[in-house]
């Protein structure tokens, strides 16, 4: 917890001091493809990934339907009810 | 300064019209607007992390002192997924990283001191650096900067200190599909960063890594090793002259910062 703490705001720290302009130029190209990568990489581990393998269930139903929510465009807080009510749905009929 | 926005606005993974409106505080309109977003979130944040074995306390801390919605919840993510303390460090520091390039474009809706300058840091945040970079002028960018960040950071906390409440009251998430909240949520994070090819290659590499690698690894460790699909998607942003993510413009109408 400690080190989530300092490292959250050092970097922050980091980008407000003198060397914020060199690290945006040297970095840049790369830490702003992080959150695409990193995004993906969570999205499916956490729909996949059960006890250090891989199935398929309810959530997997329930991500699809948030995801498209998404792709129309809805509120975060529909996308998140959505895929909720679609996994609890499919959980209680399974 | 237009260009520069673009870029910033969808590495915060915001669209919409801001600063479109006029007055003394054009920011306001923006801000509560983005306060409404972020209460859900919020709540989210709270009830996951509650699920995922964290208390009240260690909850309070993190969305006070870490307050950077998108690094929590990675670290909560992979803690619920029985990852070890280094790997959800880890995962939420490399989300974290885009906050250091935020800096330079904010510096001047931030105070000139250096004391001053380091506290103000910790509101340097997707959200408040989106809506103090569309300000047109120098006042309007410190002001929407402090606004914003003592404000979301006020709903952020109640928020997920009301989520964590919740949660102790909700019971057995998965009877709620709550554990499918979390990555729902992420689809909607990671969404606009599919508009450029790179993103998608970045995208589409690091889930087949994370998914290749899963059965084999620790909880947690697929989201570190799924960064080498930067490589090949830093190949294609050279390939193809794309600028960084951002400057390309959305072709829908209304949606383009």
């Amino acid at each position: 917890m400690i080190a989530l703490v300092a490292g959250s705001y050092g970097l922050k720290a980091l980008g407000v001091s003198n060397l914020g302009g060199r690290i945006e130029r040297r970095l840049g190209p790369a830490v702003t493809l992080l959150p695409a990568a990193l995004f993906a990489a969570l999205v499916v581990i956490m729909t996949f990934e059960d006890a250090g393998g891989l199935t398929l269930d309810a959530r997997a139903a329930g991500v699809a339907a948030g995801a498209v929510a998404v792709w129309r465009k809805a509120p975060l807080i529909l996308v998140v009810v959505v895929a909720m009510a679609v996994t609890a749905g499919v959980r209680a009929v399974t | 300064m237009r260009a520069r926005f673009g870029r910033i606005s969808r590495l915060a993974g915001l669209s919409g019209r801001l600063g479109s409106s006029n007055g003394s505080r054009p920011y306001l309109r923006d801000c509560i607007i983005m306060s409404l977003a972020v209460a859900p979130t919020g709540v989210t944040f709270g009830v996951v992390a509650d699920a995922a074995g964290f208390d009240l306390a260690r909850i309070v801390v993190m969305s006070a002192l870490v307050f950077t919605g998108a690094s929590q919840f990675a670290a909560v993510g992979v803690v619920n997924d029985g990852g070890s303390g280094g790997a959800a460090v880890g995962s939420a520091l490399l989300l974290a990283a885009r906050n250091a390039l935020y800096g330079p474009v904010m510096r001047r809706a931030l105070p000139t001191s250096a004391p001053a300058r380091m506290g103000a840091a910790q509101f340097v945040i997707d959200e408040t650096t989106a809506l103090s970079t569309a300000q047109t002028d120098r006042r309007d960018a410190a002001g929407a900067f402090w606004f914003s960040g003592v404000i979301l950071w006020l709903v952020w906390n109640a928020c997920s200190v009301a989520g964590a409440l919740l949660g102790a009251v909700l019971g057995t998430p998965e009877t709620w599909g709550l554990d499918a909240a979390f990555p729902a949520i992420l689809v909607a994070l990671l969404a606009p960063h599919l508009r450029t090819a790179a993103g998608r290659t970045a995208a589409l590499g690091a889930a087949a890594v994370a998914l290749g690698v899963a059965p084999v690894t620790g909880a947690g460790v697929p989201i570190l090793v799924s960064i080498v699909a930067l490589a090949p998607a830093l190949w294609v942003r050279a390939r193809r002259k794309e600028p960084p993510a951002g400057d390309t413009r959305d072709d829908t109408p209304g949606t383009a910062p």
